[in-house]
């Protein structure tokens, strides 16, 4: 996937395709100001699907990386390197791997290099952190633009000493003449003079086998702020003069103001309020006189009735979104294969809705200074949320800047600009700087959810374990992964779009999560169906090579085929590929013979991505994979009802803690022959099916439902 | 409002707020020491850990105006002379983070291990630290820093 030119956004990365959060009530001709003069023709649809499709909000097509300006490199006459990228940092440790990259390539030691990071105004276009993308593209972009430089570099010397420039070599920001040993300071090369120059086309690139300073495991560049705590992140930002902001919330999705009466807390000192449509703002000194403020405000309220968690699973089979249902992939006949086979076999699987509950809440500082707008914020779509402001106040892009200091972490969550919009929304009022952070249940309620899907199967195999027909359909949580990488004949299988009673949208791994949770679940109901060992009916079914090297290097280390040892144990293995990364998964479970808690014991994660970038961070973002796949596959779902989220708090949403950690190990296959594919999501594909597995090995009762919850027997 | 004395990483402050603000609040707004972070505001997520003579506490839901002449310590106050913590230094050795918002609420939480448990075993840690949480899922990693760390000050202090 990694590789394909045709990349494209997956169709459940709702939240890009949204309508905006708010419509200001504008003064028309502010209005036409901005467009120009005409007819002005509004119409408001509520569904953001609508609206995309009428093409009346651009939306991002495909994966637009300017060649001419995918990154900027600067390296001053005080032998400073400064890099210009739009990637951000949410703990992925891309500050580090991309200062690697360049470290490789110009030859300088890495603590020379300065990285500047989602910057509007600064860096290039970016389109946005997200689906394992820095990798494969961000970091062979620096590698190019730093391998040019010392070119340039290599070229001013032997312009400067007369000689062949072949005899010259770059290290540790010099560069030397290998025959007469002198050597000179890449700053001492640049003399007060401006050079420029464009990427060579040809790749110029230091093959993984000869990595000097990629390939090892480096130390967070900035680990030293981190343990101090001195970093600054997004709800840290301050300016003199700053007043704090909230948000008057509605008791339910889709509300609508009816009534809003502000005497109480117009009443409070140092207190405004900001009435825009449905917006209902505060600011004030600080935040718990805001907070006083908001609940001195009496609004009423008006909202439809919605579907609840209850009767999500039929909700969703029952509520198309209109549209034709695309068949993403079909082959062969299923019907006839399906009639031919010795064994079928039917079964649905649902996945919940999950909260990425990022720790560091959404946060959000903004500064008006006259018609420009400033914001610093968690985003991992700076240039994202740039437009979405632009949009928001009818003003160019280019009097918007957006900055994002290192952020609380994200896995998917923060690709959308409300909190930016709403701090700016109350700043403009207020004509000073305005912070605003949401608080964990605004968190939990106002960000968008990872979707939750059905997914029905039917397969047909032969007796010995070939199968004959598989189809597959996945309404509402994705396509990510939908497609099989087992050898099957005859497939029909297909994403259907539905209704979301929720907001939802990106989550790390996207509906690769779910559909790897029901193909690999309904892999081992088959290999069981034949009793065919789980592993060896994979393997028989399956020829792409990486796979088969995960598959059998995991159970390898885990020691497959074991005799249990206890009661209530069991073995269960799953995987797959997404992008451009490869992963098995082998879980022991241990399940309480009377509560049939499920206690994930041991998990034995084989992991191929290309040639490996840097191994301990690799290694640390499989065990975080694995950790924070542990919720959704166990405990995490959220509760919803008409409009409102049930369990929107720490105390009453369980995420996995330092008690859940099973032992963790992991094989890393290092393929310095591919290219390097991203991390951040793979790892955790395999983990909830490989769980739900092991459960039907212990006591023989199959999970289809994530998170997987056991009935208890009855006493 | 009246003026509140605080006690914080050793100097002393008055602090203009009313009794019932969180402490997190004072900390980070009032003082502008950002270290401690918000995580939840309902004490189940440990980021905004500090130390109150000596014990671990949430800052998040503990009023300012209880906390009377008892000396605080935030992430902030644990650098010795510039030497690193021992906690701090076995962070970065392990590379125990990821984005890093709950490492200060994970080292404070540490540091009042360390001193009830100078030797602990896994399961300990975890049972003490089971009130931090950490989303990016780096418990391993903590778990081993604070061992190296429980070592680091054993030999230090022979
Ligand atoms: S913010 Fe205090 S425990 Fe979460
Ligand atoms: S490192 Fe991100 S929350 Fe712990």
């Amino acid at each position: 996937m990694s590789n394909n030119p045709n990349w494209r956004l997956e169709p459940e990365r709702y939240e890009l395709n949204a309508p905006p959060a708010y419509y200001f009530e504008v003064d028309r001709r502010e209005f036409f100001k901005f467009l120009g003069a005409g007819v002005l023709v509004f119409c408001v649809l509520k569904d953001g699907r609508g609206l995309q499709e009428s093409g009346t909000r651009k939306r991002p097509q495909g994966e637009s990386l300017p060649n001419e300006i995918g990154a900027w490199l600067h390296l001053g006459e005080n032998g400073e390197v400064t890099v210009y990228t739009g990637k951000v940092e949410v703990g992925q440790n891309i500050r580090t791997s991309l200062s690697q990259a360049v470290a490789e390539e110009l030859r300088v030691p890495v603590d020379k290099i300065h990285m500047v990071m989602g910057d509007t105004k600064l860096t290039p276009y970016d389109m946005g952190t997200f689906g394992s993308r820095t990798t494969p593209t961000m970091n062979l972009q620096l590698r190019k633009v730093a391998a040019a430089a010392r070119d340039l570099l290599i070229g001013l010397a032997a312009a400067q000493w007369q000689v062949d420039r072949r005899r010259l070599v770059a290290a540790n920001g010099k560069v030397t003449d290998t025959q007469s040993k002198r050597a000179v300071e890449y700053a001492a090369l640049l003399k007060g003079q401006q050079f420029t120059q464009a990427i060579p086309a040809e790749d110029p690139l230091i093959p993984a086998t000869q990595w000097a300073v990629e390939g090892q495991s480096l130390r967070k560049v900035d680990g030293l702020d981190f343990v101090t705590g001195k970093h600054r992140y997004p709800s840290d930002q301050k300016l003199p003069d700053m007043l704090h902001g909230k948000i008057l919330r509605p008791p339910a999705f889709g509300a609508t103001l009816v009534s809003l009466d502000t005497h109480d807390a117009e009443k409070m000192r140092d207190v405004a309020i900001v009435r825009d449509g449905n917006f209902v703002g505060v600011t004030a000194p600080t935040v718990e006189i805001a907070s006083r403020a908001i609940a001195a405000l009496h609004a009423e309220w008006k909202s439809e009735p919605q579907p609840s968690n209850k009767e999500l699973f039929e909700y969703l089979k029952k509520n198309p979104a209109g549209g034709e249902d695309r068949a993403e992939y079909e082959i062969g006949s299923v019907e006839k294969a399906t009639a031919s086979a010795d064994h079928r076999l039917q079964q649905t699987y649902n996945v919940s809705y999950i909260a990425h509950a990022p720790l560091e809440p959404r946060a959000a500082l903004a500064q008006w200074s006259g018609d420009n707008l400033t914001v610093w914020t968690g985003t991992q779509r700076p240039f994202g949320v740039r437009s979405e402001l632009a949009e928001a106040f009818r003003i160019p892009e280019d009097r918007v800047r957006v900055l994002m200091p290192d952020t609380g972490s994200a896995y998917g969550g923060k690709h959308t600009g409300e909190t930016a919009i709403e701090a700016a929304r109350l700043a403009r009022a207020a004509k000073r700087p305005v912070k605003l952070v949401w608080t964990r249940e605004e968190e939990f309620s106002w960000a968008y959810f990872r979707p939750a899907g059905v997914i029905d199967v039917r397969s047909g195999l032969r007796k010995d374990g070939t199968i004959l027909a598989w189809e597959f359909h996945n309404y509402n949580s994705g396509a990510a992964g939908i497609r099989t990488f087992y050898d099957i004949p005859n497939q029909r299988i297909q994403f259907h779009e539905t209704r979301s009673p929720l907001r939802q949208g990106s989550y790390r791994a996207l509906a690769a999560t779910a559909n790897h949770f029901a193909r690999e679940s309904h892999m081992d109901e088959l290999a069981h169906l034949v009793n065919i060992d789980p592993l060896e009916f994979r393997l028989k079914n399956l020829k792409n090579e990486r796979l088969r090297g995960v598959f059998e290097a995991a159970a390898k280390k885990f020691g497959w085929g074991r005799k249990k040892t206890a009661a209530g144990q069991g073995f269960g293995m799953g995987g797959g590929f997404e992008k451009g990364g490869n992963v098995a998964t082998c879980v022991e479970v241990a399940v309480d013979r009377s509560s049939r808690e499920v206690k994930v014991v041991r998990v034995v994660t084989a992991f191929e991505c290309g040639a490996i970038v840097n191994p301990d961070n690799l290694r640390n973002q499989i065990e975080g994979a694995n950790v924070m796949g542990l919720g959704g596959a166990l405990w995490e779902a959220i509760e919803f009802e008409n409009g409102r989220i049930l369990n929107g708090r720490f105390s009453d949403y369980r995420v996995p803690r330092f008690s859940d950690v099973p032992v963790l190990e992991t094989v890393l296959l290092d393929r310095k022959d591919l290219p390097s594919a991203g991390a951040g999501e793979c790892p955790m594909i395999g983990l909830a099916p490989a769980i739900g597995n092991a459960v039907f090995d212990a006591i023989g009762v199959r999970a289809v439902t994530l998170p997987i919850r056991i009935e208890p027997l009855p006493a | 409002m009246a003026k509140i004395p605080l006690n914080v990483n050793g100097s002393v402050y008055d602090v203009d707020a009313d009794a019932d603000v969180s402490l997190l609040s004072v900390l980070r707004d009032h003082l502008d020491l950002t270290g401690s972070k918000y995580g939840c505001g309902e004490g189940q997520c440990g980021a905004c850990t500090v130390l109150i003579d000596g014990n671990p506490r949430r800052s998040c839901i503990t009023q300012v105006g209880s906390v009377g002449n008892r000396r605080i310590t935030t992430i902030e106050g644990l650098v010795q002379d510039g030497r690193l913590h021992p906690l701090q230094q076995a962070f970065l050795d392990e590379d125990a983070m990821q984005c890093a918002y709950c490492t200060s609420g994970m080292i404070m939480s540490s540091v009042a291990l360390l001193k009830t448990h100078p030797n602990p075993s896994e399961s300990e840690i975890a049972h003490f630290m089971e009130g931090n949480i950490c989303r990016c899922g780096t418990y391993p990693r903590i778990v081993a820093a604070i061992q190296k760390a429980a070592k680091a000050m054993k030999e230090a202090s022979q």
